[in-house]
C-alpha cells in the first residue's frame, strides 16, 4: 500500500486504530518528498525535524484518545502564509530570509487540529502569476507531465497534493490561484467565500480579493480541511461572523433538484475542444444524478480581465509599499547612500519582473490624473459583474463552467507575453471580484494526459452546495482517483 | 501610445523603483499592451453605477478600546536589517 496516497479518512482510521503511527506516516511522506522533489520542486522549505516532532506529539495525543480530525495528517502550506519560526519567502528574493514571529490564524487552527507541517510550497512570487514560473527560486513542474506548468500561483501546493508529497495543502486565490493549479494538476481546490477564512498572516497581494483555501485529492478530504480553517477571526476585520456549518454533513446531500447554471459566455468560441468535452461530460453526469440544467448569462464577463488587472495591481502596489528595507527582508544600503537610495535599490533588486510590472501598473492606475479613468471605472464595472452573478443566482443554485480555457501549457510557453498569461484566468477571476466561493475538481484528461477541471461557483457562503455537487460527481467518476506516473 | 517612456520613468519614481533604460523601454511596451486592453471598459456607460470596493456587505466592526497583548519588542525587531535593540535603524534622513 502506498501510504502517501491514502485518503485523510483512511489515514485517520489507521492512526486511530494504532496500525500506523504518525511518525511512520510522516517518515513515509518525507521519503516521498525526497524522491519526488528533484523532478517537481513543489517545496521551497521542508521542515523535516519539526514535522517529526509534531508527529511524535500527535502519536501521544492519539494514544491518549485525544486526536482531532487532522491529528498526525501531514500537509504543506503555501509560502505566502506566515508560519512561526519557519522561513516564509513568498517566493521572493526580498523575503528570502524572513522568519515570521507568528502563525497565520489558519495555520494556528490547523496546528490545533493536529496537522503535521511538512514544509512550505512553491508559488509565483507574491502570488502573482498563473504558472509558478514567477518564483524567484525556480518553477514547479506538473507531476502529470514534467514539461508542463502546474498552474499558479499556488502551483507547488497543487503539484504536491497530486504527487502525494502532502495529504492536503492550503493556498491562496486572488484571481484563480487555487482553482487553476488544482485544475492543471488534477486535484480538488476550493476558494471559499471572501471572509470565510481569516486573512491574518497571509502576506497581502490584493486585499479585497485574496482568500485562502484548501487543496485535497477528494472533495471529502477537502471538507475536513475547510471545517478546520473556516470561521471568524476577531483579528481580521474582513472575516465573516457567519456561523460555520457542518461541511462533512453537506457531502451526502446529493444534487437532486439542484439547478445548475451554464453561463453562455463561458462556453463561447475559443474554448479548447478537449476542455469543453470534459466539462460537458461532467455536467451531463450531474444531470444524470438529478440536477436540472439552466442556461444563464453573465453579460459583463468580457470585462472581468480588465477590471481585475486594474484592481489587483492597484491594491498590490499599495500593499507592497511595506517592502522598504526597514522592518524586515532585503535591505540594500550603499555606503553614504540616502534613505531614498535604500528604497530604490532594495525594491528594484528584491522584486522580480512580474511584481515590478504589477506595482508599476497599479501605481499608474492610482496616480493623479488617471485614478478616475482606471481605478474608479474598474470599481463601477466590478459592481456590474457582481450584479450579473446576483441575477444568475436567482435562476440557479450553482454555476458550472471550465476552470481554465486550455489544459496546462508548456513551461516557458507564455513567459514573454503578459497579456496571454493573464488570459489563463479568464474564467476564474470574476468569482474573486464578486467575493464568491468557487471549486475546481478533476473532470477528465487531454489526449496528452494533462488534467482538466470543472469549476463550480456558488452564491456567498454556499460552500455546502459546492461540496455536495463535487462529492456527488466523485461518486460516479474516477478522474480524481487517477495518479500521475511519477 | 497610452503611456510614454517619460511617464513610465515618473511612475517608477513614485513606486520607489530604480529601472535601467532597457527595463524602462521594455515596461513601456508591456504597459501599453496591457492598458490598451483596459480600453474595453470605456465601451460601458457606468454613469450612476456605484463602485464596489468590497464584495461583501460587512460593516466596519468595532471592538472595545482595551489594551491587548501584541508582539514583544524583540520579536518585532527580530527580522530588522539593522536595529539597536530598541529601534529600527535607517540611513540618515536629515
Amino acid at each position: 500500500m502506498e501510504l502517501h496516497y491514502l485518503t485523510i479518512a483512511q489515514a485517520r482510521e489507521l492512526l486511530d486504530r494504532r496500525e500506523l503511527s504518525a511518525v511512520e506516516l510522516t517518515q513515509a511522506m518525507l521519503a516521498r518528498i525526497e524522491a519526488s522533489e528533484p523532478r517537481l520542486h513543489a517545496y521551497l522549505t521542508v521542515t523535516a525535524d519539526q514535522a517529526l516532532a509534531q508527529a511524535a506529539a500527535a502519536d501521544k495525543l492519539i494514544a491518549a484518545g485525544q486526536a482531532g480530525s487532522l491529528t498526525g495528517i501531514p500537509a504543506g502550506i503555501k509560502d505566502v502564509i506566515c508560519t512561526q519560526g519557519v522561513r516564509t519567502t513568498c517566493a521572493s528574493r526580498i523575503l528570502e530570509n524572513f522568519v515570521p514571529p507568528f502563525d497565520a490564524t489558519l495555520v494556528a487552527r490547523l496546528k490545533a487540529a493536529g496537522m503535521v507541517m511538512l514544509g512550505k510550497h512553491n508559488m509565483d512570487e507574491f502570488a502573482m502569476g498563473s504558472s509558478t514560473e514567477n518564483s524567484a527560486f525556480g518553477p514547479t513542474h506538473n507531476p502529470w507531465d514534467l514539461k508542463a506548468i502546474p498552474g499558479g500561483s499556488s502551483g507547488g501546493s497543487a503539484a504536491s497534493v497530486a504527487a502525494g508529497s502532502a495529504f492536503f495543502a492550503v493556498g491562496t486565490d486572488t484571481g484563480g490561484s487555487i482553482r487553476q493549479p488544482a485544475s492543471h494538476c488534477g486535484v480538488v481546490g476550493l476558494k471559499p467565500t471572501y471572509g470565510r477564512v481569516s486573512r491574518l498572516g497571509l502576506v497581502a497581494f490584493a486585499s479585497s480579493l485574496d482568500q485562502a483555501g484548501p487543496f485535497a485529492r477528494s472533495v471529502a478530504d477537502l471538507a475536513e480541511v475547510l471545517q478546520v480553517i473556516a470561521g471568524h477571526d476577531p483579528a481580521d476585520s474582513t472575516s465573516s461572523p457567519t456561523p460555520v456549518p457542518d461541511y462533512r454533513a453537506a457531502l451526502g446531500r446529493g444534487v437532486k433538484g439542484l439547478r445548475l447554471g451554464l453561463p453562455r459566455e463561458f462556453f463561447a468560441a475559443g474554448l479548447d475542444p478537449e476542455v469543453e468535452a470534459a466539462v460537458r461530460g461532467a455536467i451531463t453526469a450531474l444531470e444524470g444524478l438529478g440536477a436540472e440544467l439552466v442556461e444563464v448569462s453573465l453579460p459583463h464577463s468580457d470585462y472581468g480581465l480588465a477590471v481585475y488587472y486594474i484592481i489587483a495591481p492597484a491594491e498590490c502596489s499599495s500593499n507592497l509599499a511595506r517592502f522598504d528595507g526597514v522592518k524586515y527582508g532585503l535591505s540594500l544600503r550603499a555606503e553614504r547612500g540616502s534613505l531614498m537610495d535604500m528604497y530604490l535599490d532594495t525594491r528594484s533588486q528584491g522584486f522580480g519582473p512580474e511584481v515590478i510590472r504589477r506595482v508599476m501598473l497599479g501605481t499608474y492606475a492610482l496616480s493623479a490624473g488617471y485614478y478616475d479613468a482606471y481605478y474608479g471605472k474598474a470599481g463601477q464595472v466590478r459592481t456590474l459583474i457582481r450584479r450579473d452573478f446576483e441575477r444568475a443566482f436567482a435562476q440557479c443554485d450553482a454555476i458550472v463552467s471550465p476552470v481554465a480555457p486550455t489544459p496546462a501549457f508548456d513551461l516557458g510557453q507564455k513567459v514573454d507575453d503578459p497579456v496571454q498569461m493573464y488570459l489563463s484566468d479568464i474564467f476564474t477571476l470574476s468569482c474573486n471580484l464578486a467575493g464568491l466561493p468557487g471549486m475546481s475538481l478533476p473532470c477528465g484528461f487531454s489526449q496528452k494526459g494533462r488534467p482538466i477541471g470543472l469549476q463550480i461557483l456558488g452564491p456567498h457562503f454556499a460552500e455546502e452546495t459546492l461540496l455536495a455537487i463535487g462529492h456527488a460527481y466523485q461518486g460516479v467518476s474516477d478522474h480524481h482517483a487517477q495518479r500521475p506516473a511519477l | 501610445m497610452k503611456i510614454s517612456l517619460e511617464e513610465v520613468a515618473h511612475v517608477a519614481q513614485l513606486a520607489r523603483l530604480r529601472l535601467s533604460p532597457e527595463q524602462t523601454a521594455k515596461l513601456t511596451g508591456e504597459l501599453n499592451d496591457i492598458l490598451t486592453h483596459m480600453d474595453k471598459l470605456n465601451q460601458l456607460d457606468t454613469s450612476g453605477v456605484p463602485s464596489t470596493n468590497h464584495a461583501l456587505d460587512l460593516s466596519g466592526p468595532l471592538r472595545k478600546d482595551l489594551a491587548r497583548s501584541s508582539l514583544e519588542r524583540d520579536q518585532a525587531l527580530a527580522n530588522a536589517p539593522a536595529s539597536d535593540g530598541q529601534s529600527f535603524i535607517v540611513p540618515r534622513v536629515l
